[in-house]
């Protein structure tokens, strides 16, 4: 349904732009999109699969010791072996990971509205965010388990804490990168600062937003398995950790994998998000170079 | 006196900065009839965009009265329609929608913003764009919407900030023949500013040349061209040779003087 109006407007428009002898780019349709997308990004994924023969490669020739680095398959087998044993624990890491991520986008976004809208607020909470932002999140960690205990409280935090930052600081330099024309033309058209706000400044800080929510989104995922690293009895971190005191290197290496998974597949997960609202700014940028997947 | 348009009567604008001050503007008088075609052209930085900014209320003058059919201005105005430079367009939305954010911000009825819309798409030649994202138009279609963007609400007043000057030269002439036809067919008074002598006097009923550093001005020539203006036979007329040149020696004069 949605390619054939597309197609039939297309088509509409780009006779009037033969009319007119005015050159006309069509918005490309849903199946050129996907070939897009597929010639766009064969080449990390080529990149990926040579590392993983590589990888293969290094071990099959037992070019180093088999408990340093295993086999891809060992450590596939170590997952096969306990698929509910890391089911569960990847659950954990997605849960807090998302969940801080998402408190982190709210609170991210309400504070640089706030900030934007008056100055006094932002020079008084400027030096209190960029102070949460240096301070080593590893390091304050424990004194989330202190405060909030063994659950999912402190990871959530630390996923909060890192995945804030960059939403802030994205979402302040959209606001302010409104045209100021643009905010001339709508006080002659008598607009209240709410619509301006709404119509305006809001649509055209998103392409910022999602510049920083890509950022935010592998933050957020660090910062859970950093929160399950102080003191977890659940989650990646935790496997990883309880991995390592054994030894065991092929659930080590499974937990690695798992971890770096999700962190794409969420930045993978927003990049289509920003494709799916924002679809002027995505066709926009496909006419520069592209530096995302 | 509030027969006038726009009126500016003896306005000085300042500006302040920390490590100095400027004056923009000294001692500007201008009227403006109703229905009028008036450009204003001179050099860069002559103050030329302050003057606008002061008719429509988004500055303030530091020194003399700035009124709009015999209403003081002060705080941005309404009864008025603006064309930058820039298009200025929302690039989530479509020329039309780009349009109607005129009649959102008024809360103009839909049904006649809607109609009024589709009017200005007619006049303009917009048809058949109407659906396009404004990267996917040419500047002069652009720049277009933003003309029907600020006709929507049919404003007494039309300001407009050196509109065509992005455009190249074929699309700008395009242009001016047809601003001359919508101002013809709208009857709103339009403030024009622009670098163009040629086009300053084929648009307008009379030119005001502004000098540079403070902006003053330098005089007004009253264009007797007739209302019905062909682009290549005015050109050719002896009229149009002698406005020009008087506009281009005065502005000459102006910038050797200096």
């Amino acid at each position: 349904m949605v390619t054939h109006t597309q197609s039939a407007r297309t088509g509409q428009r780009e006779r009037a732009g033969e009319a007119s002898g005015i050159a006309e780019r069509s918005r490309p349709g849903l199946g050129q999109r996907l070939g897009g997308f597929l010639e766009r990004s064969w080449r990390p994924f080529a990149l990926l699969a040579a590392l993983f023969v590589a990888w293969w490669g290094v071990t099959a020739a037992e070019l180093v010791e088999p408990y340093l680095v295993p086999s891809p398959g060992n450590t596939f087998d170590a997952i096969a072996a306990r698929p509910e044993y890391f089911w569960e624990h990847t659950w954990t890491t997605t849960y807090e990971t998302v969940l801080g991520f998402v408190i982190a986008i709210a609170v991210g976004v309400v504070a640089a509205v706030a900030m934007v809208q008056s100055s006094t607020l932002e020079k008084t909470l400027y030096p209190l965010l960029l102070f949460a932002q240096v301070i080593p999140k590893i390091a304050i960690a424990p004194l989330f388990v202190v405060w909030l205990g063994f659950g999912l409280g402190p990871k959530i935090l630390v996923a909060v804490l890192m995945a804030f930052f960059p939403v802030v600081i994205s979402m302040v330099t959209g606001l302010k990168s409104v045209d100021p024309e643009m905010l001339q033309l709508s006080s002659t058209m008598g607009a209240k600062s709410g619509q301006t706000f709404w119509k305006i400044r809001f649509p055209a800080s998103l392409p910022h937003l999602f510049s920083g929510l890509k950022v935010a989104a592998t933050m957020a995922v660090t910062g859970a398995v950093v929160g399950e690293f102080v003191g977890a009895d659940a989650g990646l971190g935790f496997v990883i950790l309880q991995a390592n005191g054994n030894l065991d290197t092929p659930v080590l290496f499974a937990g690695l994998l798992i971890m770096s998974l999700l962190g794409v597949l969420l930045f993978v997960l927003v990049e289509w998000l920003e494709q799916l609202l924002l679809p002027w700014h995505a066709s926009r940028r496909d006419e520069g170079a592209s530096t995302t997947l | 006196m509030a027969g006038y348009a726009v009126e500016i009567d003896d306005v000085t604008v300042r500006f302040r900065s920390k490590k100095r001050d400027v004056t923009a503007l000294a001692d500007v008088t201008m009227h403006v009839e109703p229905g009028e075609f008036v450009s204003i052209v001179g050099p860069s930085g002559c103050g030329k965009s302050t003057l606008l900014k002061l008719s429509s209320g988004l500055l303030p003058a530091s020194k003399g009265d700035v009124r709009l059919f015999g209403e003081p201005v002060n705080g941005p105005r309404k009864d008025i329609g603006y064309v930058f430079q820039k298009a200025a367009l929302l690039e989530w939305r479509s020329a039309r929608k780009n349009i109607l954010l005129q009649a959102e911000m008024r809360k103009m009825p839909a049904k006649e913003a809607a109609a009024r819309a589709d009017e200005l798409i007619e006049m303009t030649g917009l048809s058949g764009f109407e659906d396009a994202l404004p990267h996917e138009l040419s500047g002069g279609m652009q720049q277009r919407v933003a003309l029907c963007r600020a006709l929507l609400h049919r404003p007494p007043v039309l300001l407009m900030d050196e509109p065509f000057g992005a455009l190249d030269a074929l699309t700008r002439e395009q242009m001016n023949v047809e601003l001359r036809r919508i101002w013809q067919e709208t009857g709103t008074t339009v403030l024009l500013v622009t670098h163009s002598i040629a086009e300053a006097v084929y648009l307008s009923d009379q030119v005001v040349m502004i000098s540079a550093r403070p902006g003053t001005v330098a005089g007004v020539v009253d264009v007797n061209l007739p209302v019905e203006r062909d682009y290549g036979p005015t050109m050719a007329e002896p009229e149009f040779a002698k406005a020009t040149r008087h506009i281009r020696d005065h502005l000459g004069a102006a910038a050797a003087a200096e």
